[in-house]
């Protein structure tokens, strides 16, 4: 599944004192299969711009199309639409409601027009998915952890079998290995299923493993567009807008500046390994 | 939708009436109520106009978003005045079918509207000008004599206070929480009033566990600030009157007194 933004502008409130302009002229493409990151500011527009893929937000001007189709033209079907895209909201354990883990995870299934038993099928297969032990399958999502009802919470997204899986800091407020766990379950899903996969993150670590390409942001503008490595060779620029780069990234730079002949386009610990290990000719 | 209703709301700008004391507001907004419903005759209420134009003016809000949220009650406007119209007995004025308009029903459909909209006008000129902590703040202090009769009014004013204050906050969640629900493919639109409402169960549950949850971290939050009631508490910004204060009661007096004797000197 593809996506094309071409020339979005939105604006909150139009008309009225509060108007605010959260998104500004954006463009970008997303090929199939592609494993692409956001990166911004609080307020620089990432939630409203992925709030727009699946139709819940429509742009002031300027047209969206998912694999090729206008997703603004008159007879489109938003609930089509929301088929294919999945969106993980932030603290996506908020939206849990039923009574049990296995009835929540089956409500995107049956609003796709699925029977119970298929629902249960695909809920079964979401949740093994995202490592959830069966024996919480029948207890109620309340009862849960925090770690277990975010993994449950996804996995009712993920039942719906979206083509696009857009997810709003799945990791926020989780520890390191509930970090990890779902990283490595959207890793699989990308790799494995071909899924293509937005992740919005602040975490500048996760993004340099994980993503193949990134979308910077800043105030509803996309100010950058490329690849993790070329995106952290331009330290300045991001700092200017309230982010940083991997911290493997600064020690390389420091080390740079202390006349060792490093790499400094290393982004992950292997990489920054590596290339310290060349500069000292081991 | 939600955006349209003023009534209770605050509108942020510099003006006399901003400035003044929310005790002498609610004061205010009461003796102009009362005076509504002394008032029946036009001297009377054309006293209580120019009183409203002139605070109106004072406010610098403009005119036309206060006029925004009369929206909200149009229709119960009308419903009293077509029920005036059509049911007052009196000398017919004009007849059609089963249905016949007295003078009296005019008379008193005419002055229904103008006293209902000036109410709520006036009483939406004290929410405009006072923020909800300075309303509270006012009517804590207003009902402490009612603490004779043990009615907890501290405790009072704090619930006020605090559900203004999550208003805003739980808009915003159900705003989300419907949105995410919207992506799982929920449908809030279509379908009878009993479907309808079925729909309305996976954004009321998360709703009510996530409104729960705020009021225990709150709750948490005061008592790790040792908040203990209203005993012993001081203000860091405590109601003091101003001159220009006692000179706007003074003014509310020379208006009720003129209301009075327009009525009783007025015409019609």
């Amino acid at each position: 599944m593809s996506i094309i933004c071409d020339h979005v502008n939105f604006t909150y409130s139009r008309g009225t004192a509060d108007e605010i302009q959260a998104l500004k002229d954006i463009s970008f493409s997303i090929g199939d299969g592609e494993f692409v990151g956001i990166i911004g500011a609080t307020g620089s527009g990432k939630s409203t711009l992925i709030q727009h893929l699946n139709g819940l937000l429509k742009a002031t001007s300027g047209h969206i199309y998912i694999n090729g189709e206008d997703i603004y033209d008159r007879d489109y079907s938003l609930k089509e639409l929301r088929n294919k895209v999945g969106l993980v909201f932030q603290y996506p354990e908020h939206q849990l409601f039923e009574e049990t883990v296995l009835r929540d995870v089956c409500f995107g299934p049956k609003n796709q027009g699925l029977s119970n038993t298929e629902a249960e099928m695909r809920a079964y297969e979401a949740l093994q998915s995202v490592n959830l032990m069966e024996d919480c399958y029948d207890v109620s999502p309340f009862d849960l952890s925090g770690g277990q009802k975010r993994r449950a919470a996804i996995a009712g997204v993920l039942a719906m079998k979206p083509e696009i899986l857009i997810l709003d800091e799945p990791t926020a407020g989780l520890d390191p290995e509930g970090r990890e766990e779902i990283l490595n379950l959207l890793k699989t899903l990308h790799d494995e299923q071909n899924i293509t996969v937005m992740l919005v993150s602040h975490s500048m670590e996760d993004m340099a493993d994980y993503a193949e390409r990134l979308l910077v942001m800043d105030k509803g503008r996309i100010i950058m567009n490329g690849n993790p490595r070329d995106v952290f060779l331009n330290a300045e620029l991001l700092e200017k807008t309230g982010l940083s780069v991997p911290q493997v990234t600064y020690i390389l730079r420091e080390l740079r500046q202390k006349g060792f002949d490093v790499d400094i386009s290393a982004t992950t610990v292997d990489e920054a390994a590596d290339s310290i290990m060349r500069a000292l000719g081991l | 939708m939600m955006r349209d209703i003023t009534i209770g709301q605050y509108y942020q700008t510099e003006s006399v009436l901003h400035r003044l004391d929310p005790r002498v507001k609610i004061t205010g907004t009461f003796i102009f109520i009362i005076s509504l419903f002394v008032a029946k005759n036009i001297t009377s209420y054309a006293v209580a106009t120019a009183f409203l134009t002139a605070v109106i003016l004072l406010s610098r809000i403009p005119f036309s978003f206060i006029v925004r949220g009369m929206k909200a009650v149009v229709i119960i406007l009308f419903i009293t005045v077509v029920f005036n119209l059509f049911l007052t007995p009196g000398i017919t004025f004009v007849s059609f079918w089963r249905f016949k308009i007295t003078y009296e029903g005019l008379k008193t459909a005419g002055y229904t509207a103008v006293r209902l909209t000036y109410l709520i006008l006036g009483s939406s000129i004290m929410t405009l000008t006072t923020t909800p902590n300075n309303l509270t703040d006012g009517l804590e202090s207003l009902m402490k004599p009612l603490k004779v009769f043990r009615i907890p009014v501290h405790e009072i004013a704090m619930m006020m206070s605090i559900a203004l204050r999550f208003i805003p906050i739980l808009m915003e969640e159900t705003d989300k929480i419907m949105k995410a629900q919207l992506s799982r493919g929920a449908d809030f639109e279509s379908g009878g009033i009993i479907k309808r409402s079925r729909a309305l169960i996976p954004l009321l549950v998360p709703l009510f566990v996530s409104a729960f949850r705020r009021a225990n971290d709150l709750a948490m939050a005061m008592e790790a600030r040792c908040y203990h009631g209203g005993e012993g508490r001081t203000k860091m910004k405590p109601l003091v009157y101003r001159s220009s204060d006692f000179t706007a009661y003074i003014v509310l007096c020379l208006y009720f007194a003129l209301v009075i004797t327009a009525q009783r000197v007025g015409m019609l």
